[in-house]
């Protein structure tokens, strides 16, 4: 029976191979047998070994991860719009790889015995699912079950790059929104065509076919240097014949022949000459980005999106590069500085991309702020956001229009960044509350009004607050709130105290008999909690401490303890091991999460090594002398 | 309750060994001319069994009933035209078709009540018992996975847009009985997760949570 949920499937999976090559009406009816099921993250979907079942499987949300658990390597990552379980449809054996939920998904289970019939009616949508069968093993014995479904087939005996192993040798991504022009066009129209297309080289095509190519440096040495006017047709100056090559390239090779013929851009065409059309361009980036994980790659990467979609599986590979960086040992400031400045490009991307989906540019000048641990520097995986928006006063007139601005605009960003990790905020400190996107003499009253009434809320939202760091906008406006809060905190030394009473409050990590504390309930029970019990005390004490000496502009728990060190050279010792520790603890923290895939805030602890508790146990000691030293420093007693 | 009563645990309504994923859960809405228990009639029941986390969509329940009362105001909302020519069975049928449906499985709902009093007053109707069904509201549930802050003001209220926005499920069928069945069964799995991550939880907790 046609209903509303089978329509909702049909609808989702027509976009994607192998359905997209159903008749919707073949859809449709597929659609009515479907299962929809909802997985936990790491839940197992099957394991190696269980007998197959009687589906397989279509991601609708989230991602699955599939796994040798043998070696524990991940060998594929279904996405949106992915299959797999497709060993029933097949052969007659068990799975021999694991499928786990890597996140919280949504799958479609396609009964095999219902889907088998439109795989052997039509062709595609076999040798799709073949093809998928043996790229998602990764097996290149995988081959022999391609005559499983036909018999033999010539087509099929096509070269499938995927099954290799070796990186180097995987077939290479390749853009494939060509920019073209004729060969008349002038110079001056072309230099436009590439800024609007933010490309490097353009094709120059007759008939489709592709006769020239023309980059960056030619325009820079035949046009710049005054040698042809900037009327000058394309076909004059460009470079000829297009040296071209078969789409079916690997890394190395593609690698190869820009070596060869010193050259920048590859033109990818049907059959790999200059006699049939382009279908893609590989440029000297392309061949960097499918080389690796380096800092500037992702940059660069990130620039390019156009979508807030294209951003989630770089933000997948920022955290490659973090565990890699882990894995190395390279310092911890490093790495913070690194993967904050990656995570912010990410961030800073959203809102562009969001900007330009607003109707009309911001009225006024704005500022987007990062609170909390994204405001210190100091997150560095997927964790809750916390955000917020200050925009220059505006005339009483404008002023509800303006907020109504902001805070649509806000929505969109925190929607963008939901969907590329970053969960909601539990306690809706974002930006698109309106609590929380407020115009500069609006924010400026919120402060001093926190400041001045200091009970346990207002220290508890001054704490979060005090944290912020731009991330995008006007630092102006920035810079006067900073300055407004400074002097109210200096008019109204009653706060400091509460300030302290405020960050000696976190629970102590340890016992009487000095054992771990760990939780009582809930899903972390018996975990010991990182983020509260350790790195907020030596957080909250490096905020306090900072603001008594009223330095701006340092909010990096770790650079703190380092100004302090030189603030103060009694008590040089203790500030650095306190930097020290903290490091030591976000680089706990960020393993653990990089392992479970999650916030890590919450250890295991039997899957620590006793040297790693000697060492966690060490900095509980340098936590508690200097909550000992800001105690007795702003005489807490007279409060408490 | 008698004051005897009052020291007395509240007693379980399931056995403890049931587990909230082996239950089976019917998850239903309704659309309906309007508001009025009195006057308002059911123009569809959509449904669909929610068992292991698993929905099996030929097994969904989506029926539209024949009624002679029609008001054209709430027609923009539940896009159902008076003439909507589909094979609709009469609405003693159609109760019959979904009370065969329901079984003594647990009604899952949003707005529980609403759906509950519009069904039980079409059952009077025609002579037929009540729904004597446990029943679960995403309203309330949805509520106790907020946190306690004094920084976060709770609302008394959150519609079906509000957890859809939340949980991020896509609100394409919104306002037809079967999609906002599916968003308020994908909800309920996502309210259940959240809740189990604050404090381990079972079938009968989850009713006293209300």
């Amino acid at each position: 029976m046609k209903n509303t949920i089978s329509q909702r499937v049909a609808d989702f999976l027509k976009n994607y191979p192998p359905f997209s090559f159903l008749h919707q009406m073949d859809l449709e009816k597929l659609s009515e047998q479907i299962s929809i099921i909802y997985k936990e993250k790491d839940s197992i979907i099957f394991a190696e070994n269980d007998k197959t079942h009687d589906s397989f499987y279509v991601v609708h949300k989230g991602a699955v991860a599939l796994k040798k658990s043998t070696k524990n390597t991940v060998l594929d990552m279904c996405d949106e719009g992915d299959i797999f379980g497709l060993r029933p449809l097949l052969a007659q054996e068990n799975y021999i790889m694991e499928a786990v939920a890597h996140e919280e998904s949504i799958l479609y289970a396609i009964p095999i015995a219902v889907f088998k019939p439109y795989a052997l009616e039509n062709r595609n949508v076999g040798n799709f699912l073949i093809e998928s069968y043996a790229s998602n093993t990764r097996n290149p014995y995988s081959d022999i079950h391609k005559d499983k479904l036909y018999g033999h087939d010539d087509i099929l005996h096509e070269n499938l790059h995927s099954s290799n192993h070796s990186f180097d040798l995987a077939p290479i991504k390749y853009s494939k929104k060509i920019v073209t022009c004729g060969p008349s066009t002038t110079v001056k129209d072309i230099a436009k065509i590439m800024n609007k297309k933010k490309v490097g080289a353009i094709l120059i095509v007759d008939e489709m076919l592709p006769i020239g190519i023309l980059t960056d440096k030619d325009l820079r040495n035949k046009i710049v240097t005054g040698d042809f006017p900037i009327t000058t047709t394309a076909e004059t100056i460009m470079t000829k014949p297009v040296i071209t090559y078969p789409k079916k390239m690997t890394v190395t090779e593609a690698q190869m022949a820009m070596m060869k013929s010193n050259i920048s851009h590859l033109c990818l065409t049907k059959d790999g000459t200059v006699n049939t059309k382009a279908v893609g361009i590989l440029s000297k980036h392309d061949v960097m980005v499918a080389l690796g994980n380096n800092p500037a790659v992702l940059i660069k990467a990130l620039k390019r999106t156009k979508k807030i979609k294209e951003i989630k599986p770089i933000r997948n590979r920022i955290m490659q590069l973090l565990q890699g960086y882990l894995d190395q040992n390279i310092p911890m400031t490093l790495i913070t500085k690194i993967i904050t400045e990656l995570n912010e490009a990410c961030t800073n991307r959203v809102i562009e991309i969001c900007l330009e989906k607003m109707s009309s540019p911001p009225p006024v000048k704005f500022a987007w702020l990062a609170l909390g641990s994204q405001g210190r520097g100091e997150q560095m995986l997927h964790t809750d956001q916390d955000n917020a928006i200050v925009y220059e006063n505006v005339n009483e007139v404008f002023r509800d229009e303006t907020r109504i601005y902001f805070l649509k605009f806000a929505g969109l960003v925190n929607k963008g960044l939901f969907d590329i990790g970053y969960d909601y905020c539990p306690a809706e400190m974002m930006a698109s509350n309106p609590k929380w996107c407020m115009s500069l003499d609006d924010w400026k009253n919120q402060v001093h009004h926190w400041i001045t009434n200091p009970g346990k809320n207002e220290v508890l939202l001054s704490f979060i607050f005090f944290d912020y760091s731009m991330t995008y906008g006007d630092s102006d406006i920035v810079n006067q709130l900073s300055d407004s809060i400074f002097e109210d905190v200096k008019a109204n030394p009653i706060f400091y105290m509460h300030l302290v009473s405020g960050a000696l409050q976190s629970p102590s990590p340890t016992g009487f008999f000095r054992q771990f504390l760990v939780e009582q309930d809930g899903a972390n029970k018996d975990n010991f909690d990182i983020k509260r019990r350790a790195l907020m005390p030596l957080t909250d004490a490096a905020r306090v401490l900072i603001l008594s000496h009223s330095v701006k502009s340092i909010s990096n728990t770790a650079e703190r303890f380092e100004k302090l060190a030189e603030l103060e050279p009694t008590n040089k010792e203790l500030y650095l091991s306190c930097s020290y520790s903290f490091k030591a603890l976000l680089k706990f923290r960020t393993k653990q999460g990089l392992l479970h895939h999650d916030s890590g805030q919450f250890i295991a602890l039997e899957s620590l090594s006793k040297m790693e508790k000697i060492k966690l146990k060490r900095t509980f000691k340098t936590i508690k002398e200097l909550q000992e030293l800001i105690s007795v420093r702003f005489n807490i007693s007279n409060l408490v | 309750m008698s004051l005897f009563n009052f020291w007395k645990k509240e007693e379980d309504l399931f056995d403890k060994n049931i587990t909230i994923e082996e239950t089976r859960f019917v998850v239903l809405d309704t659309e309906t001319t309007g508001f009025d228990y009195d006057n308002d009639r059911i123009l569809c029941i959509g449904a669909l069994i929610l068992q292991n986390g698993k929905i099996a969509i030929n097994e969904s329940f989506e029926v539209y009933l024949e009624q002679d009362h029609y008001d054209k105001s709430t027609a923009q909302i539940h896009g159902i035209l008076k003439a909507f020519v589909i094979q609709r069975p009469s609405e003693l049928e159609a109760l019959q078709q979904f009370l065969d449906f329901l079984g003594d499985s647990i009604i899952i709902a949003h707005h529980t009540t609403f759906d509950i009093t519009m069904i039980n007053r079409a059952l009077e109707r025609n002579n037929l018992p009540q729904l004597a069904n446990h029943s679960l509201d995403t309203a309330i549930l949805y509520k106790r996975t907020l946190i306690k802050s004094h920084l976060f003001e709770r609302k008394d209220h959150y519609s079906l847009d509000d957890l859809a926005d939340k949980f991020d499920i896509s609100k394409k069928d919104r306002h037809t009985a079967l999609g906002d069945a599916y968003i308020t069964a994908i909800a309920f799995l996502k309210i259940v997760k959240k809740l189990k991550e604050k404090k381990e939880i079972n079938l009968n907790q989850l009713f006293k949570l209300f």
